[in-house]
């Protein structure tokens, strides 16, 4: 073999190589109709790789991500709906699998935590501000008064000796 | 308000914080609690890996403790537990059932010539059917399976002696005290 042609050869199998890698999440998978899917591509994006948290099973390349898509994809066209198919995962792997905690007793400090504190911020901010109010616009005693005369009179003269 | 407590909240605030930050560190977010504790055993039936003749299937999980692994041969963490299993697999208070896990028949049979057999039996699960439903995201797992087929507690990771002497030795214990 020439170089030239095993060049070729080799450039060839590495774009064979590149294609198999880009086509491993739907190629495989047939649709009846572009809504379904959209269906599909919507719900594997909604749920989690457990091995690459960080992924959702329509990003992920691990093994057992491949497989839990095979297994979606089955259920979905046995004509299982969607409420169903995430069940069958949360009942297995528990609600970690999907990617948007459900909203229940467990969880409802994530879901109104931070309404919480925004109200509890706001509710610090109004206070201060209105407080800060109270204070400018209470008059000083005449006690407080005289005390503030003496403090400032020996500075008056201080200053006076220098000019 | 008076005005100690005014200085003191942020302090608290802060402190609580603090405790919430360092109890969430503590924890190992790859290890993800299974919603199938005290739960029955999902119906499986697969072949048996050394005889695919026989079956194994929810009965055989029935009238004793199961300990049951999940393995695979390429599983580097699994041939570290074997050790373990085999020490343990003398013991007569359970037995140990395998789930060969996203494996290959060749491969898992040589692993069990070459470092011993310890799993009374094995489910041969090569295409991960029988493991979607056990929620088995991972090799090595351990369920521990009750003499009614509930599973009582899942380890994730490797069975090693810290594991087996402060977990699931007590366990196994309580559940052969329930009989």
């Amino acid at each position: 073999m020439s170089p030239r042609i095993k060049s070729l050869a080799l450039s060839a199998l590495l774009l064979l190589g590149s294609g198999s890698v880009s086509a491993y999440t739907l190629e495989e998978f047939k649709f009846d109709s572009p809504a379904q899917e959209a269906e599909f591509r919507d719900l594997i994006g909604k749920l989690r790789c457990l091995v690459c948290q960080n992924e959702s099973l329509a990003g992920s390349q691990a093994g057992l991500a491949q497989d839990l898509r095979n297994e979606v994809y089955a259920m979905m066209r046995a004509g299982q709906p969607k409420d169903e198919i995430l069940d069958f995962l949360v009942e297995r792997y528990g609600d970690f699998v999907l990617y948007e905690p459900p909203l229940k007793p467990s969880t409802y400090l994530l879901w109104f935590g931070p309404f919480v504190f925004i109200g509890v911020g706001a509710f610090v901010v109004v206070r201060t501000l209105l407080g800060k109010k109270q204070a400018q616009d209470e008059p000083l005693s005449e006690a407080e008064r005289e005390r503030l005369q003496a403090l400032m009179d020996p500075q008056r003269d201080a200053h006076s000796s220098d000019s | 308000m008076s005005k100690s407590l005014r200085f003191l909240l942020p302090l608290i605030v802060f402190g609580a914080l603090v405790v919430l930050l360092v109890f969430g560190l503590g924890k190992d977010p790859t290890k993800v609690p299974s919603p199938l504790i005290d739960k029955p055993v999902p119906a499986f039936s697969l072949p048996e890996l050394t005889d695919p003749q026989r079956r194994v299937d929810n009965d055989d999980l029935k009238g004793q403790i199961s300990l049951v692994n999940v393995w695979a041969s390429w599983c580097n963490s699994c041939r570290q537990e074997h050790q373990a299993l085999m020490a343990l697999s003398s013991q007569t208070d359970f037995q140990i059932v395998g789930l060969n896990w996203k494996d290959n028949a060749e491969d898992a049979l040589a692993v069990l010539r070459m470092t011993g057999n310890p799993y009374a039996m094995n489910g041969y699960d090569p295409d991960n059917k029988v493991g979607i439903h056990w929620g088995v995201y991972g090799a090595p797992e351990t369920f521990i399976v009750d003499q009614q087929g509930i599973i009582r507690y899942k380890h994730i990771g490797p069975i090693d002696r810290q594991v087996w002497e402060e977990t699931l030795q007590p366990l196994i214990a309580r559940l052969k005290a329930e009989e």
